[in-house]
């Protein structure tokens, strides 16, 4: 690792529970501010300032929760998987660690991402649910997580339970493009994606400007709760190292 | 297991397959019970439809591709558990680990033989539950054929869940909740094919899908099944 300098020391440092324990620690309150900033913000201007949709009227408004969540489910899979296969690589602790915390929260925003699309199904499509290739890809990503997460609880041993999970994420992870791609592939009742990298959105500025902030403040909430989880999962599993005892009697 | 034993790794990689695969196939031959038992278990759920449902032939004959093809993928989840469950217990899967030869080769030979003992014979058995479900006589070819590569797959996926519960002693309800969401796509696509046949459509387009997820499966799933049963047996 002599010659490649290009990567910051501080990346490095993450690598190992206490600094990474320390770079969050720092890094919370932050993410902590944006978040709150983001979500009042977003949810503000999307349900009170955004105009009615000419269609759908303002039952389109629960777009502002369904859109963010939708996406961060599947970012928060991939996060998950990528910390999988950085930990079975390197052999990393904290990435272990971070694809643990990653399972729950992930679970709950994809639970989430239903049933605010549940919610707007019913005034939209006129029922609460329809075997739509997207629909179903996002059921099976929610399967997915519980898998992982079952499998987590059923191992003893952490860093075994750790290997298995990711390689389980990791076989999981030929879902994600599925969801992607399912509004493309099969011509169904789902809308096709609200956000691409390379089109301006169909919709008008000041509809998806609050949605853009909404799905940064999701973003900001996540890397909160993330943090939070990280940090007393390596509390947990560091609790016999000097730093830890250190850091606890110092309260 | 003598074939494998050897130390030498001169042993070509065809050769080491083929001998695990008699292995298991002998292995499995020689307790008949386990090879019936998912054929039984297939025939029984089928029967639960038509009693538990409706036993009116023109429903029937709706719902039974998609019914067979249930049955067929829980008789194969059933009969997950014993790809590596024997072999665990007594200690041969820690030695073909420690042996030279490469895991995922005799991974890949190992699901072989489970699909040649539950795949295959479901596969073949289809007809007679399509014929107890009133199915078309015109969709038979597109359900054995769809069972046919389908199950490989799904014996291909399942190794990997059987891998990574071997080692737990409780690997029943939690290799299926592994195991169920990966076995949806193939499913879909299986059944997809069995309906298109009922209405006369042609088949080849869920076919080609079902055949791009088998290459898909058998280029990909050996390095995860190989990953899996080296975590469980270290760990």
């Amino acid at each position: 690792m002599a010659g490649s300098n290009w990567l910051p020391r501080w990346f490095y440092q993450l690598a190992s529970p206490r600094w990474c324990y320390d770079i969050t620690g720092k890094l919370l309150p932050g993410f902590l501010i944006a978040a709150v900033l983001l979500l009042v913000a977003g949810l503000v201007w999307a349900l009170a300032f955004a105009p009615p949709d000419y269609q759908q009227g303002n039952s389109f408004r629960i777009m502002y929760i369904h859109v963010p969540s939708a996406i961060l489910a599947q970012s928060c899979y991939m996060l998950m998987a990528i910390a999988g296969a950085v930990g079975l690589i390197w052999k990393i602790k904290v990435a272990d660690m971070v694809a643990f915390a990653c399972a729950p929260i992930g679970a709950s925003i994809a639970v989430m991402a239903l049933a605010t699309g549940a919610i707007w199904g019913k005034p939209t499509w006129g029922s609460w649910w329809v075997w739509d290739a997207r629909l179903t890809s996002m059921l099976i990503l929610l399967f997915l997580y519980m898998g992982v997460m079952a499998l987590y609880a059923a191992m003893d041993n952490e860093t075994t339970a750790a290997k298995a999970a990711s390689v389980l994420s990791l076989v999981g992870l030929v879902n994600i493009p599925i969801i992607k791609y399912s509004v493309e592939w099969w011509n169904t009742l789902h809308q096709p994606a609200t956000f691409t990298l390379t089109e301006k959105p169909a919709m008008p500025v000041e509809m998806w400007l609050p949605l853009l902030v909404m799905v940064l403040g999701f973003y900001c909430f996540f890397g909160v709760s993330l943090m939070l989880r990280l940090r007393n999962e390596i509390i947990r599993r560091e609790r016999r190292s000097g730093w830890v005892r250190e850091l606890i009697t110092s309260r | 297991m003598a074939e494998l034993c050897t130390n030498s790794a001169e042993i070509s990689l065809g050769q080491l397959f083929s001998a695990v695969l008699k292995r298991d196939l002998l292995l499995s031959f020689r307790r008949k019970s386990d090879l019936v038992n998912p054929l039984i278990f297939f025939l029984m759920v089928a029967t639960l439809f038509p009693l538990g449902v409706s036993p009116e032939p023109t429903f029937l004959a709706d719902v039974a591709p998609g019914v067979v093809w249930v049955a067929a993928l829980l008789a194969t989840l059933l009969s997950l558990d014993g790809i590596f469950r024997s072999d665990y217990d007594d200690g041969t899967l820690e030695q073909v680990i420690l042996s030279p030869q490469p895991l995922m080769v005799v991974c890949l030979a190992k699901v072989m033989a489970h699909w040649m003992t539950t795949g295959l014979p479901l596969a073949l058995m289809s007809p007679l539950l399509g014929v107890m479900l009133f199915l078309p006589m015109s969709a038979m070819f597109g359900l054995v054929v769809s069972l046919l590569i389908g199950t490989f797959v799904l014996s291909l996926i399942g190794a990997i869940g059987a891998g990574l519960t071997v080692g737990l002693k409780r690997g029943g309800v939690l290799i299926s909740l592994l195991v169920l969401p990966l076995y949806i796509p193939v499913l879909i696509f299986g059944s997809g094919a069995v309906q298109a046949a009922v209405a006369g459509l042609p088949l080849a387009g869920y076919l080609a899908l079902l055949g791009a997820m088998l290459a898909l499966g058998i280029v990909l799933a050996p390095l995860a099944i190989s990953a899996a049963v080296r975590i469980s047996v270290t760990g």
